[in-house]
């Protein structure tokens, strides 16, 4: 039923009167003006905006509006749209590949972060390298981001286009080809089968052109190649095995840096010098100056560079029984050696192929070949031969060559300046050259093609014979860089990337080699993933022996020696100076001097007294400096040091330095190559005098000796160790009481720490016998824990930022105080025996630096690991006074904005921050830091041992220093875990805690150091 | 009236009457200041002006403007702070102690003696401010409730038990100089005409009426607050002390630390006192008030002190060979023979040897002997500090980390700032503020006047 009431909006519709009737009539009923408005002609006239402009602008509105939402806004931090395969944000990915710069090989893994390689790490997996790895390796990584990288090709000092850049090479090629001129490739030493075929194909595609391939090392081994030539007729080095040699004897030879295949052989010297195996390697070595293996060395013998060369013939004189004349201590090599047949080696690092050619005969002699040295399984990790750069310098001065393509090589700087290459170079009708950065060489080419790192590029290494690697990007490249061998397939009209190339080359050449894979993806993949390919065995050559010991003998009767010589070598950090731009490296002090930031002369310090010199430096004391001329080429007023150790007469210089770092292109240290005239490491042609300048040097220790303090580090000789008395070698600490005497860790005060009954109780092991100094673990900390950079100034006020550091003390004779005044105690011993001590914080289970803190910033975890909580920081610095270890580092300013650091800390710039380790916070300034026993890294191997739901096993968590540890001298593991090394470590008979008795329990033990030397053999 | 026997020398000297004494002692607040107050002032200004730019260069660049490393993790910073800390102990001393033990002669020293001891605190308590790497946290170390869950500050940190000790030191020091002064603001008050002063000193008279009750428990309340400040004057020191003492430095860990702090910081604020009145009764005539014969007590009070510094180091220097440790035995052999031997015998020479001196009664009543030896023993004891806490520190455990400290023009600048604000602040204090206890004077002046003494008794037995 419908309803039939009726509403009224009010009154007045009920009413309904005239005046409401007429409102209601009206649409609008109040009064619009429109009329007035459009009415008004004159008014509307005057207006600007017609109707056609109103569309329009509406019409542009619309579309400019739609158009702008088209393009997203580009943001400096852009989230994935797409993840990328195996991109987790948090989740580090990790790829197998390899360094090789013509001085180091290492098969290496890069960890990266949200696709940004942050770390490098040695390849465990490795049969060559073993995982070990070394400081300029692990820092490789900021080269990366070096700030002065070239970011596109350039052309007469402009930037230009790869396309324009390759379409004028190849035409200039081909018109020198067409010529028939001559077109030359300078390059360090490969070892790339790819890139070799690649060349050699060039060359035979135009038959022609005199086209060849000029490699050489900047740190010849020349000498060495020669010898093998002419002694077994294969122009390659010998690989060792140091594990299995009872005897070694090194001459001159820096086996555990700068020797080729360093890396390998370090990680076999470990091995040998264990002496719980019931025997223990005995290694001797002659040397001028004092390496990083003389410093390891059981006996060590001071002797001129020219000396080496008597000292090899005169050990293969008394093994030939002519026992006559020869110094004691080589006398004890001889004997060491003649009794260790076939378990022996003598290596030497003198770059004269007679000397090398009486090596071979002596270790021939000796049986090692086959046993300790292999020559039927060669390295090419060096291939240099002097002789042809030094044709090629030749032909270069004569005009004649067209093109002179260099790769890598960095010839200008690193070959002596009597060759004078920079001239010779200018010479070249064109002159292309591949580099990373500016330097010495790309700045005098004509064509500069920028260089991709090596992290960015797709390589493949055969270092040894039978062992052969993939180096593989671990990110697109992050500027417009290209490798040399892609552009050479262009310029060879190849069709493909070298990737294909590479690819090819493998399914060709060494997919047959293998049988595990059936299909050559597979074989691709495995090796991808490993990082390499090796072969248990290798074609075996059996390489005859040509004896030449005759003439080696008589040639080096012939050597002569100078009242002073020098000795040029390579530092640990910068190695050949491929990398002395790179600022961790230079901020390592040198494991020898503990000097940074520069090189020097170092000189026997009992001649640089003699001669006036300041042999204390470092902090406020400056260097004396000296002008030096060696093989006519002078250097004024570079300092000299005094180094205990150099052989008298002697003086040594580091090659690798003299080259621009930083924004404001600093010259660090003077160059050395220049004066390496015919690439020889050592020269009689020097002539000094003192400049009377004063120098400032930047030393980490300014203090060398020990001070007779036997609860820092502690040593024995083997005989004492093996007849095992602990208390003889290792000693507890007593203490007297009114119950008698009592072990120091049963008198406590306090209440221990809950670690020791449940969850981890995590700790480590430092072994001294393993520990060579190298300094790889500081390095690898610094990346790891964005440890800042501080220059040399800051250096110099004792100031560096390394959480751990490798202290080196130099004996001093005797070490006691019942015989020697404090003051004598600080002089180091002429040939002073050495001890490398990592030392980084203890993580003191009872620490004094938790006690003191107002705060409580720093506190103990509950799984024994001493905290830091940067934000609870207030900066009183009590902690760090109270620290007996002296581990803690202060933010003494802000590193990552202060000016004075804009220069030097790469964290300053956008570039230089993407290396940062995104799990580690960068400190601020004013607070204190110190190491955290990689706290970041035990949390994710927990949470992955979680995420799998098991244990964390004993090696599944490794700190930094400890995985980058060559010689596995860092052990890092929970005392918690009944099966873990560092419990076994820690109850080992050599176990001590450094300076046990202040009461800190700490939670790092060391293991005493044995030496293999007669307790009365200084 | 207490009787004093005729003897002992009058501590007031001349003829004084109440009046005299007040107008004396008021002559500097009613009169204009001279010319050489305005030198004095405006050198102490620019070297605090100087101080302070240093310091908010420090605080703005951070901490490695100062020479400190990685193993020198205080130097001049802590250094100065336990120099201006011991300063601060010989006002509460004189104020408190000698006013518990009745030691008349301590009316003419005290007041300016207790502003010196505030002024000194006031001073030391910039250094662990501004030492922070952080200072804009400093409010960390008060036990604040906090919202960052149960984060409370370490109470077995020495360097929380300073912040209480120097806090409570410095106030109940504060209230017992100003209890003080409150009749002498009132005297002041009574006497100046001009407009602001007058409202001024009436702010700071705190209505001081002057009759017998407010002088009852003006006495009571001294008496209550000097038996307060007495333990503090051995407690803050002591607890400073403690900053070392409970390390594990060798050098610092030393349980003879707080009776040797104490002693040394009352040696060196006597020294400190003398420097200043010695200048301050010549430039305002105080020399009736502040005697040789006071010069001649403090001086003994220097002896006594400096003497039982001297056991303590060589106390030190026996434990060290006693002990058998090597740490301890080498860090007192690098005291005298190492890098820093020229400051340990600095501070033997000016804090051993030099006040035995006072032995003769020629010296110690000798105005000029006196103020340079004031300056030597404040050299000795800042001395004593750096020697304390840099030669421990740069040679400790491990040789390896030995260092060497260099100062910077800052760590100077901010020492001599400090200097400088405390002058600034001494000075502004002999300028407004009566320097002498006026009304506490006028209780002995019958009995310890020199014209009083001089009369025959006039009472008959």
């Amino acid at each position: 039923m419908s309803n039939n009431k009726k509403y009224w909006k009010g009154l007045e519709e009920l009413n309904n009167s005239p005046s409401f009737q007429k409102v209601k009539s009206e649409e609008f009923n109040e009064y619009l003006p429109a009329e007035d408005f459009l009415g008004d002609k004159e008014v509307l006239e005057s207006s600007d905006t017609s109707r056609r402009d109103f569309l329009k602008y509406l019409g542009f509105g619309v579309t400019a509006a739609s158009l702008a939402a088209c393009e997203a806004p580009v943001n400096k931090v852009i989230p994935y749209v797409v993840k990328g395969d195996k991109t987790n944000p948090g989740v580090a990915n990790y790829f197998a590949t390899n360094y090789f710069d013509g001085f180091d090989y290492c098969d290496i893994v890069v960890k990266t972060r949200e696709g940004r390689p942050i770390k490098i790490e040695g390849n465990k997996k490795s049969p060559l390298t073993n995982g070990a790895i070394n400081a300029r390796v692990n820092s490789s990584v900021l080269s990366l981001y070096d700030e002065k990288r070239y970011r596109a090709p350039q052309m007469g000092g402009e930037s230009t286009s790869w396309s324009k850049f390759n379409r004028t090479i190849k035409k200039r090629l081909s018109n020198a080809i067409v010529a028939g001129g001559k077109v030359r490739i300078l390059t360090n030493t490969i070892t790339s089968p790819s890139t070799k075929k690649l060349v050699s194909e060039f060359v035979a595609a135009n038959p022609s052109a005199d086209i060849k391939h000029v490699s050489y090392d900047a740190v010849s081994a020349s000498g060495m190649l020669e010898a093998n030539k002419e002694s077994f007729g294969v122009a390659a080095l010998p690989t060792y095995d140091l594990s299995k040699a009872k005897s070694i004897v090194s001459i001159g030879a820096d086996f555990m840096n700068s020797f080729p295949s360093s890396l390998e052989l370090t990680s076999q010297y470990a091995k040998g010098r264990k002496p719980e195996n019931g025997w223990m390697s005995k290694h001797f070595q002659f040397e001028a100056s004092l390496s990083l293996s003389g410093t390891n060395a059981d006996v060590r013998m001071p002797m001129k560079p020219s000396e080496y060369g008597k000292t090899v013939v005169a050990i293969y004189n008394y093994l030939n029984g002519n026992k006559s004349g020869a110094a004691p201590k080589v006398k004890m090599a001889a004997e060491h050696l003649l009794s260790n047949k076939g378990e022996s080696i003598v290596l030497c690092g003198s770059n004269d192929k007679n000397i090398q050619n009486v090596v071979v005969a002596i270790n021939q002699m000796l049986g090692n070949y086959g046993k300790t040295i292999n020559i039927d399984k060669p390295s090419f990790q060096r291939q240099g031969m002097d002789a042809d750069v030094a044709g090629l310098v030749k032909e270069l001065k004569g005009g004649s060559v067209d093109v002179l393509i260099i790769d890598g090589a960095n010839p200008v700087y690193n070959l002596p300046a009597d060759m004078d290459f920079k001239g010779a170079m200018s010479k070249a009708k064109t002159s292309i050259v591949f580099a990373t950065r500016p330097n010495e060489t790309s700045v005098e080419a004509k064509m500069v093609g920028a260089a991709a790192h090596y992290l960015e590029s797709w390589n493949d290494e055969n270092a040894v014979a039978g062992h052969y690697s993939l180096t593989q990007p671990s990110i697109s490249p992050l500027f417009d860089t290209k490798q040399l061998q892609d552009c050479l397939m262009y310029w060879m009209g190849l069709d493909g990337n070298y990737y294909d190339y590479i690819k090819a080359t493998w399914s060709a050449v060494t997919f047959p080699m293998q049988s595990q894979s059936l299909l050559f993806e597979d074989f691709w993949n495995t090796t991808l993933e490993d990082g390499f390919f090796s072969l248990n065995t290798t074609e075996s050559r059996n390489a005859t022996f040509t004896d030449n010991s005759a003439s080696g003998v008589s040639a080096i009767a012939k050597i002569k020696s100078s009242e002073l010589e020098i000795e040029f070598y390579s530092k640990v950090g910068i190695g050949s100076g491929n990398q002395s731009h790179n600022p961790w490296l230079q901020e390592l002090p040198d494991p020898v001097s503990k000097i940074t930031w520069d090189n020097y002369i170092a000189m026997n310090p009992v001649e640089a007294r003699a001669k006036g010199f300041a042999t204390e430096y470092g902090e406020q004391k400056d260097a004396d400096t000296i002008n030096i001329t060696v093989n006519g080429v002078v250097y004024e007023n570079v300092p000299v040091v005094g180094q205990p150790g150099q052989a008298p007469g002697t003086v040594s210089v580091a090659v690798g330095y003299g080259q621009v770092i930083g924004k404001s292109n600093e010259v660090i240290g003077f160059n050395a190559y220049s004066a390496m005239k015919g690439m020889k490491n050592y020269s009689t042609d020097v002539s000094m005098e003192a400049a009377g300048g004063k120098y400032q040097i930047a030393t980490t220790q300014t203090h060398q000796t020990v001070m007779g303090r036997t609860s820092i580090v502690r040593e024995t000789t083997l005989d004492v160790f093996q007849k095992g008395v602990k208390d003889n070698y290792n000693p507890a600490h007593m203490l007297a009481t009114h119950e008698g005497p009592m072990n120091i860790n049963d008198v406590d005060l306090w209440a221990a720490h809950p670690v020791a009954t449940a969850g981890h109780h995590w700790g480590m092991s430092i072994d001294l016998n393993s520990c060579i100094g190298c300094g790889s673990c500081v390095t690898s900390c610094n990346s790891e824990n964005n440890v800042p950079v501080v220059g040399k100034d800051e250096v110099r006020r004792s100031r560096e930022m390394h959480w751990i550091r490798v202290d080196r003390y130099f004996s001093s004779t005797p070490d006691s105080l019942e015989t020697r005044s404090y003051g004598e105690m600080e002089q180091p011993e002429d040939n002073p025996q050495v001890v490398h001590q990592p030392m980084m914080c203890q993580h003191c289970n009872h620490a004094p630096c938790e006690t003191v803190c107002p705060v409580a910033a720093t506190t103990h975890s509950n799984e024994g690991i001493n905290q830091m909580t940067y934000n609870r920081c207030i900066g009183t610095r009590y902690c760090a006074n109270n620290c007996p270890y002296k581990v803690r580092r202060f933010n003494w300013f802000n590193y990552m904005g202060y000016d004075k650091f804009a220069d030097l800390n790469p964290s300053q710039d956008d570039l230089g921050r993407m290396v940062l380790n995104p799990d580690v916070t960068v400190r601020a300034r004013g607070v204190m830091e110190k190491c955290s026993l990689c706290i970041q890294k035990i949390q994710t191997g927990k949470l992955d041992a979680k995420k799998e739901s098991r244990p964390v096993m004993d090696g599944d968590i490794e700190t930094a220093c400890s995985s980058a540890c060559p010689t596995n001298a860092i052990t890092f593991g929970d005392y918690n875990d009944k099966t873990s090394r560092v419990l076994a470590a820690s109850q080992s008979t050599r176990a001590y805690r450094v300076i046990e008795e202040v009461g800190t329990q700490s939670n790092v033990y060391y293991q005493t150091k044995v030496r293999n030397v007669e307790p009365n053999i200084a | 009236m207490h009787q004093e026997a005729a003897i002992r020398q009058p501590l007031i000297l001349g003829e004084k009457s109440y009046g005299n004494i007040t107008e004396d002692v008021m002559a500097s607040v009613v009169g204009k200041a001279n010319k050489s107050w305005w030198i004095a002032i405006g050198i102490a200004s620019i070297m605090a002006a100087w101080g302070i730019g240093c310091i908010l260069y420090l605080i703005g660049t951070g901490i490695g403007t100062w020479g400190l490393n990685k193993t020198v993790g205080w130097a001049w910073d802590i250094t100065n702070f336990v120099w201006w800390v011991g300063i601060g102990h010989a006002g509460t001393l004189i104020s408190a102690v000698l006013l518990l033990f009745r030691q008349k002669w301590r009316m003419a020293i005290n007041r300016s003696a207790e502003a010196m001891t505030i002024f000194a605190v006031m001073m030391a308590a910039v250094w662990p401010g501004i030492h922070m790497g952080r200072i804009w946290l400093a409010y960390f170390v008060f036990p604040l409730p906090n919202q960052f869950g149960p984060l409370w500050v370490n109470f077995n940190s020495p360097l929380l038990w300073d912040v209480f000790a120097i806090s409570t030191y410095f106030s109940v020091s504060l209230v017992f100089w100003y209890i003080g002064l409150i009749p002498d603001f009132a005297t002041i008050r009574d006497k100046v005409t001009q407009v602001v002063p007058k409202k001024v000193y009436t702010l700071l008279a705190f209505g001081w009426t002057g009759n017998a009750k407010a002088w009852n428990r003006f006495e009571e309340i001294s008496l209550v607050l000097a038996g307060l400040a007495t333990p503090l004057v051995f407690s803050v020191h002591s607890i400073v002390s403690m900053d070392f003492a409970t390390s594990v430095i060798p050098g610092w860990h030393t349980t003879i630390f707080p009776p040797y702090f104490v002693s040394g910081a009352v040696f060196s604020g006597f020294a400190m006192v003398l420097t200043l009145l010695i200048i301050m009764r010549k430039v305002m005539n105080l020399e009736d008030y502040i005697t040789i014969k006071h010069i001649e007590y403090m001086n003994i009070v220097i002896i006594v002190t400096g003497s039982i510094v001297g056991v303590a180091y060589l106390t030190e220097l026996f434990i060290s060979w006693y002990s058998g440790v090597e740490y301890e035995a080498y860090a007192f052999i690098n005291r005298a023979t190492g890098p820093y031997w020229w400051a340990y015998w600095a501070m033997m020479t000016c804090n051993v040897l030099s006040p035995q001196v006072f032995w003769f009664k020629k010296l110690r009543t000798s105005i000029g002997f006196t103020f340079f030896m004031s300056i030597i023993v404040n050299i000795g004891m800042w001395f004593e500090r750096f020697v304390i806490i840099v030669t421990s520190l740069h040679r400790d455990y491990l040789p390896s980390s030995w260092t060497m400290f260099h100062p910077t023009f800052v760590d100077i600048g901010c020492f001599i700032g400090t200097i400088g604000i405390f002058f600034v602040l001494f000075l502004l204090f002999a300028r407004f503020f009566p320097v002498l206890p006026l009304n506490e004077l006028k209780t002995i002046l019958k009995s310890s006047g020199e014209q009083y003494k001089n009369q025959p008794t006039t009472e008959e037995h």
